[in-house]
């Protein structure tokens, strides 16, 4: 399997990452690479296999519905790179 | 001081040879020398360290005892350190301090353990020679033109160097195992669930476990002790008891079958590694152990599957570094989508990069069923393996890496090359499976390590064949003599 620099520059915006125009081709070689090297796999036959999501193959654990957990707001807003009265500031969305 | 063993600490801090500031001081002096040269810390916490080293000495001295008490160890800068900066070797949280601590630093700490400072990293622990770090890369005290591995390459520089006597570190493909085997050390990853993730930086949440890098299996399973167990915090935590690792240690071999799988000794395998190994399998059966002859029919089809599990869910994971709630942002974005793009392009490394493109590609739409639904049937298929090895096998051995540590620049132009890093350790992950890498002799000069790979929850039998192993043999002891 290969990719296209067409089909990379849409997963790239898909992922939110910009690729610098100058190494466009190289990284499309790479990853295509290793997507050949991914496609070592399609040569099995798992037609009969369940996918394995976890290892254990356990379920998720639940918990009583209370409160744990106390209010860290001040705290987690501080790690921000820019917040003001309470609120995450990002560049205006809106006009 | 900083040759004594991690387990022979505690003792002597009893029996007041030293104090705990003296051999913190110490170690602190260490690596203030020689990390210019090894760069194996990215943060050295000298003032932290000495507040709890005196806290541990005054506790000790009105009558608290314990193995950990007052031990000066180092942590993987992914594990988040209340108020103490943590980079996961990277520029995206090159100045994030968090806000919590892991459950593992907790339970560190608890224990009375000293932390001395932040162990540097391959960046987001994606690479195995901790040349992705933006913090520059670690230096192998073994030879300071070669890679300690990775991606916990600082703890195992660190522990080899003699800077600390334990570190604590992290493995989703081999991070623990591979640079413990390239740095002459014992590492052990244990069982998926065993110890709590709660607070170490995701990578592959259904691969990433943590364990300890230290000198001998004796100053792991004190270690593990400490951090083992349930906790309500991490969702896949095991609600299972942790047993007494220590007292489990001497249990003789007599008896024990260990499976050797012979897709292990491919030709990708050095000779020397090879003849290395095979005579650790040879010291195990000389104290009783019986070889047996397992098949992993599937095990080429790890490094496939984990590429395509491991970044999918790094994709994933990843996407909460947006450049607004904390991290990285860039500078004067335009609107929201520059802010987000920008901050990611500039904030992220290239193979971190690289794995987010590959595993946005494997789950996004027309190609799931093609590439991660396939990965977890394979992955079920590696598990299933395993599971049928451990009918004849009660551990499985053979060589933790394909060779010893090799050149900066030798693998890092070409990824597959540097993935093939983990062939044999990234299984075990797969299959969430405890696994461990122990020192089983030199070629060259330079560490070779035998893997020894259990059922779930094992870690117990692991420690006791590689303690009885360090009991017979004294590659664990040989010191790269590295001068701080």
């Amino acid at each position: 399997m290969t990719i296209s620099e067409q089909e990379l520059a849409r997963v790239a915006e898909l992922a939110r990452i910009r690729l610098d125009p100058d190494t466009v081709t190289d990284v499309t070689r790479r990853i295509g690479n290793i997507l050949g090297m991914i496609d070592r796999m399609q040569a099995v036959d798992t037609s009969a296999v369940s996918p394995m999501a976890h290892p254990l193959d356990t379920v998720q654990r639940l918990r009583p519905d209370e409160v744990t957990e106390t209010d860290r707001r001040e705290d987690f807003l501080a790690i921000a790179p820019v917040s003001e009265a309470g609120l995450y500031l990002v560049p205006r969305v809106i006009e | 001081m900083h040759d004594i063993a991690l387990e022979a600490i505690a003792g002597a801090l009893e029996r007041r040879e030293f104090s705990s500031v003296e051999i913190t001081s110490h170690l602190l002096e260490r690596i203030e020398r020689a990390n210019g040269t090894l760069n194996a810390f990215i943060t050295i916490d000298r003032e932290g360290a000495l507040r709890s080293a005196a806290a541990a000495d005054a506790a000790r001295a009105g009558g608290a005892t314990g193995p950990l008490l007052g031990v000066p160890i180092a942590h993987k800068d992914l594990f988040c350190t209340a108020g103490l900066r943590t980079t996961c070797g990277s520029r995206m949280l090159g100045e994030f301090v968090p806000p919590y601590s892991a459950t593992v630093v907790e339970r560190m700490a608890a224990a009375g353990c000293v932390t001395l400072g932040k162990t540097n990293m391959d960046e987001f622990a994606m690479g195995s020679s901790n040349e992705t770090s933006w913090f520059g890369p670690v230096r192998n005290p073994w030879d300071t033109a070669r890679v300690p591995g990775g991606s916990s390459g600082g703890s195992a520089a660190a522990v080899a160097a003699r800077l600390a006597p334990g570190a604590t570190a992290t493995d989703t493909g081999g991070s623990i195992r591979q640079p413990a085997s390239l740095c002459g050390l014992t590492g052990l990853k244990a069982t998926y669930g065993r110890v709590s993730r709660h607070g170490m930086i995701a990578f592959a949440s259904s691969l990433d476990q943590a364990g300890p890098i230290a000198r001998s299996a004796a100053d792991c399973a004190l270690m593990l002790q400490a951090i083992a167990g349930f906790d309500p915090r991490d969702s896949t935590s095991i609600e299972a008891p942790v047993p007494d690792y220590v007292s489990q240690l001497d249990r003789p071999l007599a008896g024990l079958r260990i499976g050797v799988p012979k897709e292990y000794f491919d030709p990708g395998l050095h000779p020397g590694t090879e003849a290395a190994v095979r005579q650790g399998l040879a010291e195990l059966e000389a104290q009783g152990a019986k070889l047996v002859d397992v098949s992993l029919p599937h095990s080429p089809l790890s490094v496939p599957a984990y590429y395509v599990i491991a970044p999918a869910e790094c994709s994933a994971n990843l996407s909460r570094y947006d450049g607004v709630r904390y991290g990285y942002r860039c500078k004067d974005p335009v609107d929201l989508r520059d802010l987000y793009e920008r901050s990611r392009s500039e904030g992220f490394g290239e193979e971190v990069k690289r794995r987010i493109i590959v595993g946005t590609y494997a789950l996004s739409a027309g190609y799931y069923d093609a590439y991660y639904r396939k990965a977890q049937q394979i992955r079920r298929l590696i598990a299933e393996d395993f599971r049928q090895a451990f009918e004849v096998a009660d551990v499985i051995a053979g060589p933790s890496a394909p060779a010893t540590a090799f050149r900066f620049g030798e693998k890092s132009s070409d990824p597959i090359t540097m993935y093939l890093e983990d062939i044999y350790t990234i299984a075990a992950n797969l299959a969430g499976l405890p696994a461990m890498s122990m020192p089983g002799g030199l070629v060259d000069g330079l560490p070779v390590g035998i893997q020894l790979i259990g059922n779930h929850l094992q870690e117990g039998l692991l420690l006791n064949v590689a303690h009885r192993f360090q009991q017979a043999t004294d590659w664990h002891r040989r010191s790269p003599g590295f001068t701080a």
